[in-house]
């Protein structure tokens, strides 16, 4: 029962990441410039009260203990899960759980590869085109370019993946920690819903500005 | 009516089991599919075989011993309702309906559709009561309930403790249980005194017992034939974070 408080709490610490993530990415419409400058303003933050780049690796390595607590609770959890069942149903259809609800533990898995990718691409710049550290908006650009449309496409379905597990994982893990009632669990669920409709257009506006060119 | 059944069955606990077919020519529309098996096991009793060993006790769809999946859902297809108030007239003629056995780990298989529900019991052994001195009976309304708690104790006291949730749910998780009896006790005033170690022993009873953790689906709100809201989970989560939150204090 302690795994479920560690998954919800875990899961909510990366969506506020999410979030923040999404609003500077947003920088990218007021130019190049403006990207690139909140790029280098989030490695002065705070400076000199911490050294270079300080705030940054505090919120990465916070990060890296949320991923690995949730996939840690995720697996024994999941284990656990299969050991209450050890004997399948003949025939079962599911009735009322979401499509979101049902594919929250293959979503997570493909949502954690594209991650490790993503930051292959931008944030070492490895695997980026471009890979220029610093240059945020070209790096991006040469991403998203037209004659790369299946990584356009490739992160459409990543990010649409984050917005399903968004979707049940923000509801549930409310649920979790006790915060829905008769009265306010349909608005929670709209609250969910809307959340990671917000966080899927946010996120793929950037690529496919790129992609058609709009920036 | 003309139905076909494919039922589970299973010697005994050791045994593998398979499904089997069967037809049942002579099944009534007013009959309750409680009723279709005992026609069933007449005529296998007729033919020498051994009949389906099933639960059932009241069949008035209040005890809560009948069980089954049927159609691939705890208690049929009909909403709010136990398999003994399920009748036939919600099938087609020349219908083939799948008929198997609650399936959790904590539910044991005993014979055929007859699973082992004695965890349900445990778990109310380890705190799903209130400690009341003997003597004798209180005045009524001694102890004064507001109507909004005495309805919500109410709703959540409808748990007949079937276990649909259990077979419900894909974790096998007997989350939606624990909080009607959580939600139940402690809306009263006289389960309070005991709301924090209940929550905390009967959390513990049912992880030890090897129910599954609850990941929110809903599918047990919509098998439970007693329309148990989702939201005593709610409950049942806040409450079990308060316990242990008061246990530190006291420690």
């Amino acid at each position: 029962m302690v795994l479920k408080y560690v998954m919800a709490a875990s899961g909510a610490a990366m969506l506020l990441y999410l979030v923040l993530h999404m609003i500077g990415n947003l920088k990218i419409f007021f130019g190049a410039d403006a990207l690139d400058s909140y790029s280098a303003w989030l490695r002065t933050l705070l400076e000199p009260a911490v050294p270079y780049a300080g705030v940054l690796w505090a919120i990465r390595v916070i990060l890296t203990v949320a991923l690995v607590a949730h996939v840690v609770s995720a697996i024994v959890l999941a284990r656990r899960a299969r050991a209450a069942r050890p004997v399948r149903y003949v025939h079962r259809q599911p009735v009322q759980g979401s499509y979101a609800a049902r594919t929250m533990r293959w979503g997570g898995v493909i949502i954690l590869l594209f991650a490790i990718y993503h930051v292959l691409d931008l944030t070492t710049g490895t695997l980026n085109p471009n890979g220029v550290h610093g240059a945020v908006h070209a790096n991006v650009v040469a991403d998203f370019d037209p004659s790369r449309w299946y990584l356009t496409l490739f992160y459409t379905l990543a990010v649409l993946t984050v917005g399903f597990h968004v979707r049940h994982g923000l509801w549930s893990g409310l649920q979790t920690f006790g915060r829905s009632n008769a009265l306010t669990q349909r608005a929670l669920k709209t609250f969910a819903f809307v959340f990671a409709a917000v966080l899927v257009v946010g996120f793929l506006s950037v690529p496919f500005a790129a992609t058609f060119g709009l920036v | 009516m003309r139905l076909h059944l494919k039922v589970w069955r299973q010697h005994d606990a050791d045994d593998r089991g398979s499904m089997k077919r069967y037809d049942v020519d002579d099944a009534s529309p007013d009959m309750s599919f409680l009723e279709l098996l005992d026609v069933l096991n007449e005529k296998l009793t007729v033919d020498g075989e051994e009949p389906v060993a099933f639960d059932h006790d009241c069949r008035e769809g209040i005890c809560g011993a009948c069980s089954m999946v049927i159609d691939g859902q705890p208690h049929g297809p009909e909403k709010a309702t136990t398999t003994c108030q399920l009748h036939l007239r919600h099938f087609k003629d020349g219908d083939t309906i799948t008929v198997e056995p609650f399936r959790a780990g904590a539910f044991p298989v005993v014979k055929d559709l007859v699973v082992d529900r004695g965890a349900f019991d445990r778990i109310i052994a380890a705190g799903g009561y209130i400690s009341a001195p003997t003597g004798s009976a209180p005045d009524a309304h001694a102890v004064p309930v507001p109507k909004d708690q005495a309805d919500r104790a109410f709703t959540a006291a409808a748990c007949i403790g079937c276990g649909a949730c259990v077979a419900a749910c894909p974790n096998g998780s007997g989350s939606l249980f624990l909080g009607a009896k959580i939600t139940h006790l402690g809306e009263m005033p006289q389960g309070r005194p005991e709301r924090n170690s209940r929550v905390l022993a009967m959390v513990e009873e049912h992880d030890a017992s090897g129910f599954g953790g609850c990941t929110n689906t809903g599918e047990c709100a919509v098998a439970c034939p007693k329309e148990i809201p989702l939201d005593v989970i709610s409950q049942l989560n806040r409450d079990y974070l308060a316990a242990r939150k008061a246990r530190r204090r006291s420690a």
